[in-house]
């Protein structure tokens, strides 16, 4: 089962390997009347006190799909839940820890099996309904129902079990968990606390779907994040403006979130994202490429572009080790034999320059990289991994000894062979849409050039590239990112496990192939049911000296984490973790004297 | 000037430049996949003959390159060092018109690398690219357009000397040519296709298909031309003594087409050349690391690479004489031919 949830979180990070994203427009001062409710517990969050009003305008890549967070699978939806919802415990972005949200405090019994948590009281959902223990309830009752098809479903199925909650009293609840679970109240974050009077008749009649859609009417939804649905323009843009019942304040009691309006544009392609911030159009602008990112800091004057440091992602260039028998295509089965030797990785690995990826792909904007590990997740990475430099020296002695060797062609061109004598030569398939990846790959392909590899890059469309390594299992060796959506190792189970979905280069084994994937496996499920994290680190660390060792995936680069925002725009403090710029959205606020505010 | 000395001047033009590019190993100082990676995207080089002390030099020299503090792709002379260009120096080995193996270039030096024109994001030549590019572009070009026109001239002339049925069916099939939409055609067939194709693989592909494509115009402006020559006097004649038809078809009907073929390759070449372009702008073309020109266009769908490096437009200028070389030939060949010497001439060339 955690399989499965991770199977099913497989979708989300394939959807984060497209590049999306944001901008905010123009802004209307609204005085909105306090509602007075007493004995609120408000969260009064620390930080520079900013301004109220105005108007904070982000570029999309695509339109939602849908503002219901029990349905929304695609990046963009949850780019935009992310700022109307609100969770009971939450990963704060910048310390990568979890803080209290909804749940006031919470208590872990001391097997590890049981949490209790205790709601805020007096809080209110956007609509002004207030929010009690049966609202939790109702909540994972829809989660883990299994007719609605939730993708956050499996991540609350533990040791086989879902996790069973009960309500204490009107402000506390009991969550129990088959076995412990070494993620903790990190599980709770991102899961968006329902507004059952708006949600039980539908989901009785099976109408989950139906509601919470980008047509229902503003006053028909709601929740507990710090914006709620104010318009939203087929094609153009979606406008959500300041929920007056928020939950938190800032130092002086004034209640959150500063801004009066947050826009969301619907701006398609990276390039045209680029061009609408530039044009003023948008205010903030986040996952942008190396290259677009020096084209604005040469002409910074009214914004500034922040490098928030090696993020996430990990970029990696992986062979087809797949066993489909008979099923094979000869070529590749035959290619194979190469790929399957460990040696024969490492020297590849070996041959590749990684520094000259970080320099020519990312402009010196990113970090090499040995493991799966970014130096971005700072909790997590394992500092014993060796860094070797390049040397193809070396590379030519692991060939050796696995067997390989070289012959002179005729045109003086000294050429790899195998044991049978036949030329060393595959394709790599990259992304067609991602033109870094693609200039991995063709660096990779000079590198092992001068191993007298030959090797041919075949950019693809991303839906057939995804279908023919995970489905078709049609190809030789493929460049491919992942980004990791939380610091957390759970996250990235499902690539690790042998069993898992996106266990790229030969996923959803029935048994592990190899004993150093059973390893990982032990170690990995380990890791899920200790419950310290120097115990868990430990076993992670073993995970990534095995992948380091092994090289099923040969780990190349990370990227930097690339912002931009407008001067105006005032607390912003991007994080490694999505969303980049968004996370503390109540608490951005646009300075005075920018033309952002509305005449 | 005469017509025939108009078409002759192109002509001049047209076999110079495709002579440089023919010879582009022996003009190109360097390989042109060989990346220097230390120099991605750097900008057109000065030649100076001047040195700091105001001497001037015999031979003209450049200062190397060295990236500025904390930049990829900014950089500054190193003036500390003055390396002069070597004439006829050895370098990369090339094969001259693709036969003799050969390893002088008209230029060279030792000790750094000149880009004369800049180089791409891999830091490779952009000068020696656009060279080989169109080496690879001006085959593509010439070669589709050839087969084009032997496939249209077959065709037409069949429609239009036979009549009757075979021309119906041959003339509807052009049209349905003419209405395909051969683009999604295309990326349909190289779905087809396997996955990775070579160089060559796709260079064929290019061919081939842009003479599938665009056959059926030059095969009904054929048909056309042979439709008038039947009707002629000395036509009916020689079928009167008996002349088989392929007597008739070599000695009478072909010379009448001449000049239809000579402008239509004027016209086709640089359209294929184009088409060359397009295909590989559309990632359909030769995969890296060959160089054409679609390919050094390609980079220019970055609009980061669109308004930083200036010098990634130059490959798209290069071209411009060779358009302008077709375009003058093909309307000098359509003056000669309303002149009506042409005739004359195709009559003599072909007894």
């Amino acid at each position: 089962m955690r399989n499965h949830r991770a199977n099913s979180r497989q979708g989300l990070r394939f959807l984060r390997l497209l590049l999306v994203f944001t901008g905010g427009v123009s802004a209307v001062a609204v005085a909105l009347a306090q509602p007075g409710v007493p004995n609120e517990d408000l969260h009064t969050l620390s930080g520079e006190l900013g301004r109220a009003g105005g108007r904070l305008v982000v570029a999309l890549r695509a339109e939602p799909k849908t503002l219901n967070p029990v349905l929304a699978m695609d990046a963009p939806s949850r780019d935009v839940i992310g700022t109307m919802q609100a969770d009971l415990v939450h990963i704060n972005r910048a310390t990568q820890l979890t803080e209290p949200a909804l749940a006031k405090s919470w208590k872990v019994s001391s097997d590890g099996l049981q949490y209790t948590l205790t709601l805020r009281r007096g809080l209110r959902f956007s609509d002004g309904q207030p929010l009690g223990a049966d609202d939790v309830l109702f909540t994972f009752r829809v989660y883990l129902d299994e007719s609605v098809h939730s993708p956050q479903r499996d991540l609350l199925v533990v040791g086989g079990k879902p996790i069973a909650v009960r309500k204490l009293d009107p402000y506390t609840l009991v969550f129990q968990f088959a076995q412990p679970y070494g993620v903790g109240e990190r599980v709770f974050d991102g899961l968006a606390i329902l507004p059952r009077h708006l949600l039980e008749k539908p989901y009785q009649e099976g109408k989950l779907g139906q509601v919470g859609t980008l047509s229902t009417p503003a006053i028909q939804w709601a929740g507990l994040g710090p914006f709620r649905l104010k318009e939203y323009v087929a094609g153009q843009r979606l406008i959500l403006e300041r929920n007056p019942y928020y939950w938190k304040t800032d130092t002086n009691g004034y209640r959150l979130p500063y801004l009066d309006e947050l826009a969301f544009l619907f701006v398609p392609s990276s390039d045209a994202q680029v061009l609408s911030f530039q044009s003023g159009e948008t205010d903030v602008i986040s996952r942008l490429g190396a290259e677009n990112f020096s084209v604005l800091s040469r002409q910074q004057r009214t914004y500034k572009m922040v490098d928030a440091g090696p993020g996430l992602e990990y970029n990696f260039l992986f062979f087809n080790l797949n066993d489909l028998g008979e099923k094979t295509p000869p070529e590749i089965a035959r290619k194979q034999k190469w790929f399957r030797e460990q040696k024969f990785r490492q020297a590849v690995s070996a041959a590749v320059d990684r520094e000259a990826i970080v320099r020519l792909v990312y402009q010196g904007r990113g970090a090499a990289l040995w493991g799966p590990v970014t130096p971005g997740n700072r909790r997590w990475v394992d500092a014993a991994i060796p860094h070797p430099a390049r040397s193809l020296d070396q590379a030519r002695q692991l060939l050796r000894q696995a067997g390989f060797r070289w012959t002179n062609q005729a045109s003086g061109e000294s050429v790899l062979v195998d044991a049978d004598g036949k030329p060393v030569e595959f394709s790599i398939l990259t992304s067609s849409s991602n033109a870094e990846r693609t200039k991995m790959a063709t660096l990779i392909q000079d590198d092992l050039k001068q191993l007298g590899v030959r090797i041919q890059v075949v950019p693809l469309e991303f839906r057939s590239l995804l279908d023919r390594v995970t489905q078709t299992k049609e190809y030789e060796a493929c460049v491919l990112g992942l980004v990791s959506f939380d610091a957390d190792p759970n996250s990235d189970v499902n690539v690790w496990l042998s069993r898992g979905a996106t266990h790229l280069w030969n996923p959803s084994q029935a048994h592990p192939a190899t004993p150093w994937e059973a390893e990982i496996d032990g170690f990995l499920e380990a890791q899920l049911t200790a419950t310290s994290y120097p115990q868990r680190k430990k076993l992670y660390d073993r995970v990534q000296e095995i992948l380091a060792q092994y090289q099923p995936m040969i780990f190349l680069a990370s990227p930097d984490i690339l912002v931009g925002a407008k001067n105006a725009v005032g607390n912003l403090h991007p994080a490694v973790l999505e969303p980049y710029v968004l996370w503390n959205v109540e608490q951005l606020y646009m300075r005075t004297g920018a033309e952002n505010l509305r005449p | 000037m005469t017509t025939s000395r108009k078409v002759d001047k192109w002509l001049v033009v047209l076999v110079a430049l495709h002579g440089v590019i023919a010879c582009g190993g022996f003009f190109a100082p360097y390989d042109p996949v060989e990346q220097d990676r230390e120099r991605p995207y750097a900008r057109p080089m000065t030649l100076h003959l001047v040195d700091p002390q105001g001497q001037i030099r015999a031979r003209p020299f450049f200062y190397p390159l060295r990236a500025r503090e904390a930049s990829s792709d900014q950089y500054e002379e190193d003036t500390a060092r003055a390396i002069p260009l070597e004439f006829f120096a050895a370098g990369a080995s090339y094969r001259l018109l693709g036969l003799l193996p050969c390893r002088r270039h008209l230029f060279g030096a030792d000790g750094g690398r000149i880009y004369l024109l800049g180089s791409d994001g891999y830091g490779r030549d952009q000068f020696s690219r656009i060279l080989y590019g169109g080496q690879v572009s001006l085959l593509a070009g010439l070669l589709g357009a050839g087969i084009t026109l032997l496939i249209g001239l077959g065709i037409g002339a069949a429609a239009g000397y036979y009549g009757g049925w075979r021309d119906e069916v041959l003339m509807r099939l052009a049209e349905l040519f003419l209405a395909l939409p051969w683009l999604y055609l295309l990326f349909a067939l190289r779905g087809f296709l396997p996955l990775a194709v070579s160089p060559l693989e796709a260079f064929l592909l290019i061919v081939v298909v842009s003479a599938a494509v665009g056959w059926a115009r030059p095969a009904r402006l054929v048909r056309g031309v042979v439709l008038t020559a039947k009707e002629r006097d000395f036509l009916r004649a020689a079928i009167g003594f008996g002349a088989s038809d392929g007597y008739l078809f070599r000695r009478h009907v072909l010379p009448e087409t001449s000049s239809v073929l000579l402008t239509q390759a004027a016209i086709l070449i640089p359209q294929y050349v184009l088409a060359e372009v397009t295909l590989s702008f559309l990632g359909l073309g030769v995969p890296e690391p060959v160089a054409s020109w679609g390919n050094l266009l390609a980079n220019l769908q970055q609009y980061s690479v669109l308004v930083s490096y200036w010098w990634m437009y130059l490959p798209a200028l290069a071209m411009v004489p060779f358009f302008m070389g077709y375009l003058g030939l093909s309307s000098a060949l359509q003056e000669w031919a309303d002149s009506g010497k042409m005739e004359g001439w195709s009559e003599e060339s072909a007894g």
